[in-house]
């Protein structure tokens, strides 16, 4: 059995590795392909931090990952159509800086998460699943009715939002930027899992009672806990749109919520690296299995199906040779 | 006499018809261990439950120090220094011992927003819960994993835990259960010296050990407290024998 930390540098190599080789043998695709992965990796890292380390099965992450999306294309559509953006009675201009966008996506998903985190984290289990899923259902109507900002249609951008120093149209550059703030995240989170907050939180999600005979609240850490990894899916929802160049409602969508769960049980829940592992891998089946298959999805379940019959540590876990979901 | 240092008074719970605590008023003095015993639904997990915060009564207060906390919170109270075992071990299964107790330390501490210094490197809480640890004796268990643990050792690590929150009162809901003979004594000698720090309001089956530690013994039968008295008063009382200590005694 491989020791973690030797898996995740593994994955940590491959990432970097295949779009420097798709640089080599010029296939600016893959390097597209690659990115999306780096992505929908930092989205899932967000989401396991409520539901690998505090417990919280959220099926309304999309929720955060569309915040992120409209975010860029409602500031960047702004800008490119010289419109003011009109709020509260303040006129605003748009812009198409990537970290002010970054920021706006981080603070508007964290203050939903907030409002959907107080009143969702009232309920647990099976309730706390249908009311993160109601709220990404609203959200996803909401912005299909939405018609200031295309409304079904969703918006183009036409041009990729700029960084400074850098030229975010070639794609490569691109990939970089995302890659380098998948590593933020992830050391983030590594730092936070092993913190006192993370310990806390971790024996929030197996014991409650005794956290609060400890004099500690497990709903308020709960709470923090769902406003951070809404904020990073935000984040990772900025960043889609961007790649894409493109927002539509169906970012909001309660598909993408599954999907993002979906992502880490294969990698491993509560993994550092799990949503790593389990982004690469969906990319890399939709990729190639779904170039010989349109059907790709069946083989998706028998993977996921196999994964959670046996192998509950998921990928990571399988390859660690440690079965719990958090050794 | 001193005041009590935690107070129940008048408490009255009822679930529908059953009056699961009927009027029950007991106090918990400075460094004595105070017994509550009872038949199998007597009405003791209620009574617990109340006076750590779970549960909220109809009528009646609890005070600890001599504040009134009927109306606070689980958390709020362990905050005002009341440390409670659990019937059935409440620890986080996934994590090492030494993380467990550190939880502890870290419910003490009362900030828990550290996002970013390592919580088991930290000497203040690690330095409180190896202390812990070793009192209790399971120190060189620190690295194991709560599952892994014996029962027994269960057992010990709820203590530990505990007594981290250095609290002015216990309340153990019986620490005993499921506790060889070695075990039990040395338990029982262990509480014997902790009272000194704070004083243990104890649930317990044990009837060894009940009548080796206790300063003062409550009998609760159908939510009411039949008898209350030193454990010579209880042995010889004739409604705890009918009642309670069966028909062999």
């Amino acid at each position: 059995m491989i020791p973690e930390r030797l898996v995740n540098w593994i994955v940590f190599a491959g990432l970097l590795a295949v779009p420097l080789w798709a640089i080599v043998v010029d296939e600016p695709f893959t390097i597209t392909l690659v990115t999306r992965a780096v992505i929908l990796a930092i989205a899932a890292v967000g989401l396991n931090i409520a539901l690998g380390i505090g417990g919280l099965v959220s099926l309304g992450h999309a929720v955060f990952f569309g915040i992120g999306g409209y975010a860029m294309g409602i500031l960047a559509y702004h800008a490119q159509t010289y419109t003011s953006l009109d709020l509260l009675g303040m006129s605003l201009a748009g812009t198409k800086s990537m970290p002010i966008i970054w920021l706006v996506a981080v603070v508007m998903s964290a203050l939903a998460a907030w409002i959907i985190g107080l009143l969702s984290l009232r309920t647990s289990g099976v309730y706390f699943i249908m009311i993160t899923l109601a709220f990404g259902q609203m959200f996803y109507y909401f912005a299909i009715s939405w018609s200031t900002y295309g409304g079904e249609d969703g918006l183009s951008i036409y041009v990729r939002n700029g960084f400074p120093g850098l030229n975010t149209l070639v794609p490569i550059q691109f990939f970089g930027l995302c890659f380098v703030l998948l590593c933020i995240v992830l050391f983030l989170n590594a730092r936070l899992q092993n913190a006192p907050f993370g310990l806390a939180l971790n024996a929030a999600r197996q014991v409650p009672t005794r956290v609060e005979t400890v004099g500690l609240n497990p709903m308020r850490l709960k709470l923090v806990a769902f406003v951070i990894s809404g904020a990073v899916t935000g984040l990772a929802g900025a960043l889609f749109a961007d790649l894409n160049r493109f927002v539509s409602p169906t970012m909001f969508s309660w598909q993408l919520s599954g999907e993002l769960i979906v992502l880490i049980i294969i990698g491993g829940v509560g993994r550092l690296y799990g949503p790593v592992v389990g982004a690469c891998l969906f990319l890399a089946l939709e990729h190639w299995l779904g170039a010989l298959t349109e059907f790709w999805h069946v083989y998706l379940g028998l993977i996921l199906l196999a994964i959670v019959l046996f192998a509950r540590g998921g990928i990571i876990g399988l390859l660690t040779g440690k079965e719990g979901a958090h050794v | 006499m001193s005041e009590p240092i935690l107070a129940t008074r008048n408490l009255r719970k009822n679930f529908g018809a059953l009056a699961a605590t009927d009027d029950v008023s007991i106090d918990l003095r400075a460094g004595e261990i105070h017994a509550i015993i009872g038949p199998n639904g007597a009405g003791k997990s209620t009574l617990i439950a109340q006076i750590c915060g779970g549960l909220r009564p109809d009528s009646g207060s609890v005070h600890l120090l001599g504040r009134d906390v009927t109306q606070d919170s689980t958390q709020g109270r362990a905050q005002a220094g009341l440390g409670r075992t659990f019937q059935i071990s409440a620890l986080a299964m996934e994590d090492s011992v030494l993380e467990n107790v550190v939880l502890g330390a870290l419910g003490a501490s009362g900030n828990p927003w550290r996002f970013w210094s390592r919580a088991l490197s930290d000497t203040s809480l690690t330095s409180k819960a190896e202390a812990a640890l070793e009192r209790i004796g399971l120190i060189e268990h620190r690295h194991t994993r709560c599952a892994e643990l014996s029962h027994g050792q269960r057992r010990q690590l709820e203590v530990a835990v505990a007594l981290t929150l250095t609290p002015k009162a216990f309340v153990m809901d019986e620490p005993m259960a499921g506790l060889g003979a070695e075990g039990s004594k040395l338990l029982t000698a262990f509480l014997d010296k902790l009272r000194a720090e704070a004083p243990i309001l104890l649930v317990e089956h044990d009837m060894d050990a009940v009548f080796a530690l206790a300063d003062r013994i409550s009998v609760l039968v159908y939510g009411q407290v039949i008898a209350s008295g030193t454990v010579e008063e209880i042995k010889s009382s004739r409604a705890v024998r009918e009642a309670y200590l069966g028909e062999e005694a």
